[in-house]
């Protein structure tokens, strides 16, 4: 017989007073991966902004449009390796339910830089040859079962009318961390009807994407490109492209942070249902203890015990707990529209924390009973006096 | 025989708040090896003070006691706790076995805290339940065993280390008349012929036959 044996023989000797305690951890857990995952998926354009690239915008507001003839200007900028641009088209496919991005695109640059948007040269020469091609996200086309060749039709909103397109290409996204939700499209498609249908709104894009040759010169070309159109009707604003992801996040900043502040109280709340399982398995056992400390088990080893117990249950919580985040993600990240949360996993960091909470939790849980333990006399742990 | 266990001028006192509560006045007593000495008197005459103090497992207020050479009242509480493994081999009242070990893990419970080998261990958990009578219950509970048998896999435990000295507070205070004198027997047996030294504290008259000496304590004085 080991220590060990007797830990978990302690664990378990009150069986439904540890499973219910383990499910509390366990449920715990599930929120805290539950919320912990809502927050990253977030913060995930932020966190997957490319440092080499700047994004130029109207200086009032993203939603006011720049003229075209921008590109040219921001281009012979030094440093400057690549323009492109785009504009929010939005629309509705099928119905108002069915959430992803649309964007028309400068569509010989686009794939330049984004390179995290994986497309095979055949596709992208499609792409470039038609002038109402298309090219999605592949969980796009997973979600809605879509194949080259198929036909998406949308119906304009801020481009009002019937809109069709032909799919010729479905990305793949480089990494895990890569938004494949999107829908790309010719910018001239949209720039051509609205010449013919709307001509005030005709030879506008939404904002520009800059891809600069160094990243440590983001400040000074990002100052150049304002500098340029100080003055004139469409000033603009160049940020670098986390810096702009982070703009669109801010106003849910309270939300988040609420979040954030949730999953790190659940974690006080497992401390608590633990700690109060360790101090009720502690009192119960202060005669035990005592006959342990008569036959010779010194501090190290009544440690060893109440802490091992802690966290065998901490622990047993705590895995399962996080065994059943996974699926219950997967479910969740099954029926939210794809483009709420173009990426919703459970990142490493969220494993890494709810483990530490899980040992967090099992060490602060023994603190109480293992100072209680140490500190009652021998005498007084049998209860009686001669 | 030689003096194993002297207690010289020993006081003992517990405080509740501020106030001081004498338990033993001044005692001096000497057990000799092989000894068979058994403590009575009324409740709360200091009595399973004194067993606790000369077992180790606490300390007196003012004077010495000297175990087998060793001052016992000048070690820390860790090398207290290491002396009590190697030298002292505990019986309670209530047997105090822990529920969830088998009798077989509850005898090898202090063998933990040797350096004996797995195999080593069970040779001397089996030696001390065939002593005990117990050799065929190894695999039960307390739960599974009787009053009686729970306190002989109690003395199981208490000499399975080999200790010099075997203390013993009320071994037969919660147990019928036939339990007891099974006890008592088998404590005779480890003095007679395993030469333990042994203190007992009984309120039992017919338990303190058994001894070879019987000291009265009253009010915390040796009488």
């Amino acid at each position: 017989m080991k220590i060990l044996k007797l830990i978990i023989k302690n664990a378990l000797r009150h069986k439904l007073r540890t499973t219910l305690t383990i499910i509390g951890i366990a449920i715990a857990v599930i929120a805290f991966g539950l919320l912990r995952t809502v927050v990253t998926a977030w913060y995930i354009g932020v966190d997957a902004s490319a440092n080499d690239r700047l994004i130029t915008r109207h200086s009032v507001s993203f939603i006011f449009p720049l003229p075209y003839a921008y590109k040219e200007k921001i281009s012979r900028i030094q440093g400057v390796e690549e323009v492109s641009f785009a504009n929010w088209f939005g629309g509705v496919y099928r119905d108002k339910n069915q959430f992803f991005a649309r964007m028309a695109v400068d569509a010989n640059t686009i794939f330049n830089v984004y390179p995290e948007f994986q497309l095979s040269d055949k596709e992208k020469s499609d792409f470039l040859k038609e002038r109402n091609a298309c090219v999605i996200g592949y969980e796009i086309a997973k979600q809605y079962n879509m194949k080259l060749g198929d036909i998406i039709t949308l119906e304009g909103d801020i481009y009002p009318g019937r809109w069709d397109f032909v799919l010729r290409g479905i990305y793949q996204p480089k990494t895990k961390t890569t938004d494949a939700t999107q829908m790309f499209f010719h910018w001239e498609y949209l720039d051509e009807r609205l010449r013919a249908e709307a001509p005030d709104r005709a030879g506008d894009v939404g904002w520009y994407i800059v891809k600069i040759n160094d990243p440590n010169q983001s400040a000074a070309i990002s100052d150049q490109v304002d500098a340029i159109f100080r003055n004139s009707p469409a000033e603009t604003k160049t940020e670098t492209e986390k810096a702009f992801a982070q703009g669109f996040i801010q106003a849910s900043d309270a939300i988040i942070n609420s979040m954030n502040v949730i999953s790190f109280v659940i974690i006080g709340i497992i401390m608590l249902v633990l700690g109060n399982t360790m101090i009720m398995a502690a009192r119960e056992r202060t005669r035990e203890y005592a006959v342990l400390k008569t036959l010779g088990f010194n501090a190290k080893h009544l440690i060893g015990l109440i802490l091992g117990e802690s966290m065998v249950i901490s622990f047993l919580g705590g895995g399962l707990g996080l065994l059943l985040t996974f699926p219950i993600v997967a479910g969740f990240e099954a029926n939210i529209p794809k483009g709420m949360f173009p990426v919703f996993q459970i990142e490493p960091v969220t494993i890494i924390l709810a483990v530490s909470a899980a040992l967090l939790v099992g060490i602060a849980a023994s603190i109480f009973p293992i100072n209680r333990t140490l500190s009652t006399r021998i005498v007084d742990g049998f209860g009686h006096i001669g | 025989m030689s003096e194993l266990i002297k207690v010289n001028n020993v006081s003992k006192s517990y405080w509740r708040d501020s106030f001081e509560i004498p338990v033993l006045n001044d005692i001096t007593l000497c057990v000799n090896e092989g000894d068979f000495l058994a403590l009575m008197g009324p409740s709360g005459s200091g009595k399973t003070t004194l067993l606790n103090l000369v077992a180790g497992i606490d300390k007196p207020t003012r004077g010495s006691i000297e175990v087998a050479g060793t001052d016992i009242a000048k070690l820390n509480e860790s090398s207290l706790a290491k002396w009590r493994s190697n030298n002292v081999g505990f019986v309670f009242q209530f047997y105090n076995l822990i529920p969830v070990l088998t009798a077989f893990e509850n005898v090898e419970l202090p063998l933990l805290l040797t350096k004996l080998s797995k195999a080593e261990r069970r040779k001397h958990v089996e030696t001390a339940l065939s002593v005990v009578g117990l050799a065929d219950r190894m695999d039960h509970y307390p739960k599974q065993l009787s009053g009686g048998q729970e306190q002989r896999v109690a003395i199981a435990r208490a000499v399975v280390t080999d200790p010099i000295i075997l203390v013993a507070d009320e071994p037969t205070g919660d147990l019928d008349k036939h339990s007891a004198t099974e006890i008592l027997t088998l404590l005779e047996r480890l003095n007679k012929e395993f030469n333990k030294t042994i203190l007992m504290v009984t309120h039992d008259p017919h338990a303190a036959e058994k001894a070879h000496n019987v000291r009265h304590l009253e009010k915390g004085d040796l009488v």
